[in-house]
């Protein structure tokens, strides 16, 4: 399968997103990057224009407080490939006790997503085709005490995703979900990450296109997470609800 | 901290980041018909580093270090961002060019790039039974663009200095065969390999070294052939963590530089130590060096370079105390790049700008910013 270009990352500022720009660009793909404050993206977008024979653009978008719609409409090209990769891990602790954290977690990973793929995926079904990707989360698979305000927005975003795929099965539009598991990055630095379970944010990126080429519907970067949260997810609840996970 | 800036294809001048890797500079100008001027033996370095240790690679006879190919480059020193070249902040150029990082951070650099026609190496490669020899082959081809010796130094005797010499040149389209024409910078992208256990301590005793070199010495085939630019230049890097071999206790590095007058007297000396200590490793490499670059403290000069690696080892130490000695009787000076023990003295004996060096660092108090393991132990 080809991939549909050019290519829109949102979240182009985090590790994972500029892993996935150069990605994409190293396949000849045109890139357009959008996070907040996206001036600063300047270097970024020079720096892909001598590596690779690709255009890069810039776009200002802030997940939650722009309008899906006006946003894609003001870009100066139309994509035809959409990479959701923003997420917010947020301080679980300070979740639990502040209200206003645990809106910014849930709507950085669940709602602020979800609206702007919606959009996409008006767009690209007018358009006659393409391909909508989400970075989800492991997190997403079973809620757990430790990071649960997380994961069930990410539990959203997949389910959303799922739902999406379904929906534009036959409209011509791949729906792909991405589940990296535990990545070295600035979010997570700092934080004991095992060694045989992380990965990195350019191994990410090539699973991402990967998956893309081959059609995939949802690929866990590191194939151990499936295994790992399949079993966590046959644990019965009685129990589960005493471990601390 | 790690993107290129801007990219002239047809002046061949680069401007990227101090922490682009070489390797992917590389990746990204040779399609495009240029490769570094000047390249060390891995392509594992960052530009920055390269600027920091003035690096030199197997063409400083004709086309000198690493820093004579930049034209400017910005420094951050604490507060301020200077834009440094020969003839603006010329003071901060020459001491930042070979300074070890201990002149402020750099941040970007500005360099010219060298044209290539292909991504292959025309080699010839010539067997030396003796040092002598080895230095009258070298001193017969200057003119050759690329010119490295390797050395047995586990021969001795009569055998002393016995070498292996790899004089090169870059490829030109037609001396490709007909099927790599159509696609002059095609690499071979070679298996990558990975020591995957540090080596328990026999294997790099003197028995298998000594038998891997005399195969080493055999296999060579005196002759032209051509040979791929990854394979001539960086024959190490296809094999990561390399470093492994050395075992658990790891290894220590020793390069000096000889005046031209004193190579011959003084290479003696030090491969006649080195056999005495049988613990040499398999990799030691001797280069001819053109003229002194302009960086205060950069290492390379007109005259002969050997360089190798040793286990660590407290033998071992102590025979690169004595290597330190020789170095210094003949004239001659320690790379700081590849140096982690060698002592004050030892250094300002080869290093006559050294002075310099530490005024251009008080006058802007970065002697109390910017110091390393290195700089304290050597009161640089």
């Amino acid at each position: 399968m080809s991939i549909p270009s050019p290519v829109l990352i949102l979240g182009a500022r985090s590790d994972i997103g500029r892993a996935i720009a150069h990605a994409y660009a190293a396949e000849g793909c045109d890139v357009i990057l959008a996070a907040r404050r996206v001036g600063d993206l300047e270097r970024d977008r020079s720096d892909l224009m001598v590596r690779y024979p690709v255009k890069a653009e810039l776009a200002e978008f802030d997940v939650l407080d722009a309008s899906p719609d006006a946003f894609l409409a003001s870009l100066g090209t139309q994509p035809a490939t959409v990479v959701m990769v923003v997420g917010l891990l947020g301080e679980h602790e300070r979740s639990l006790v502040d209200d206003a954290e645990a809106t910014r977690v849930m709507n950085t990973n669940y709602v602020g997503p979800a609206r702007y793929l919606l959009a996409a995926a008006r767009m690209l079904e007018a358009r006659g085709g393409g391909a909508i990707i989400g970075v989800s989360s492991v997190a997403g698979d079973r809620g757990r005490g430790s990071n649960f305000i997380y994961g069930s927005a990410k539990a959203g975003l997949t389910a959303f995703l799922s739902g999406l795929r379904n929906h534009l099965a036959k409209k011509n539009v791949q729906v792909l979900t991405i589940k990296p598991g535990f990545v070295a990055t600035r979010m997570t630095a700092g934080m004991k990450l095992p060694p045989l379970l992380t990965t990195t944010p350019e191994d990410v990126a090539r699973v991402v296109l990967s998956a893309q080429k081959s059609g995939r519907d949802v690929v866990y970067v590191k194939p151990i997470w499936r295994l790992i949260m399949f079993i966590i997810g046959l644990i019965p609840e009685p129990i589960f609800k005493k471990l601390s996970l | 901290m790690d993107r290129f800036v801007s990219f002239d294809d047809r002046a061949g001048t680069v401007t990227c980041e101090a922490g682009l890797l070489l390797s992917d500079l590389i990746d990204v100008v040779l399609p495009r018909g240029w490769f570094p001027p000047v390249t060390p033996g891995t392509r594992f370095v960052t530009i920055g580093g390269m600027i920091a240790s003035d690096v030199h690679g197997k063409n400083h006879h004709g086309s000198g270090s690493f820093c004579d190919h930049v034209l400017s480059l910005d420094l951050m020193i604490g507060d301020r961002v200077l834009t440094c070249s020969a003839t603006e902040n010329g003071d901060f150029f020459a001491a930042t060019c070979g300074g070890m990082g201990l002149t402020g951070v750099i941040l970007r650099a500005t360099f010219r790039l060298l044209a290539v026609e292909t991504a292959a190496m025309r080699q010839r490669t010539l067997r030396l039974q003796t040092l002598e020899q080895a230095i009258d082959a070298i001193e017969a081809s200057l003119e050759s663009t690329y010119s490295v010796a390797w050395v047995d130094c586990l021969a001795s005797g009569g055998n002393l200095g016995r070498s292996v010499l790899f004089l090169a040149e870059h490829a030109q389209v037609n001396d490709l065969s007909r099927e790599h024409q159509a696609q002059p910078f095609a690499r071979r992208r070679g298996r990558r390999r990975r020591v995957p256990i540090d080596f328990p301590t026999f294997a790099l005793s003197e028995l298998p070294v000594r038998l891997f070199n005399k195969a080493y010495y055999a296999a060579q085939r005196p002759g032209d052939a051509l040979v791929d630019i990854d394979t001539y230049f960086y024959p190490l890097d296809s094999i990561l963590e390399w470093n492994r071999i050395y075992g658990r206790r790891g290894f220590v590095q020793f390069q000096c530089g000889l005046p031209l007058a004193e190579s011959r007297s003084g290479l003696r000396r030090l491969l006649e130590q080195i056999a005495q200590g049988r613990d040499a490793s398999f990799l030691t490499v001797l280069k001819r060096m053109g003229a002194q670059s302009f960086g205060l403290l950069s290492f390379p000069f007109e005259g002969y370079s050997l360089a190798l690696d040793f286990r660590a080892t407290p033998e071992n130490l102590l025979l690169i105390d004595r290597l330190d000695a020789i170095t210094a009787e003949h004239g001659g000076r320690i790379y700081l790049a590849k140096d982690a023990r060698t002592n004050a003295a030892s250094l300002a004996a080869g290093y006559p700008r050294l002075d310099e060096f530490r005024a251009v660092r008080q006058r802007y108090g970065l002697d109390r910013r910017f110091t390393s393991l290195q700089s304290r132990r050597l009161e640089i």
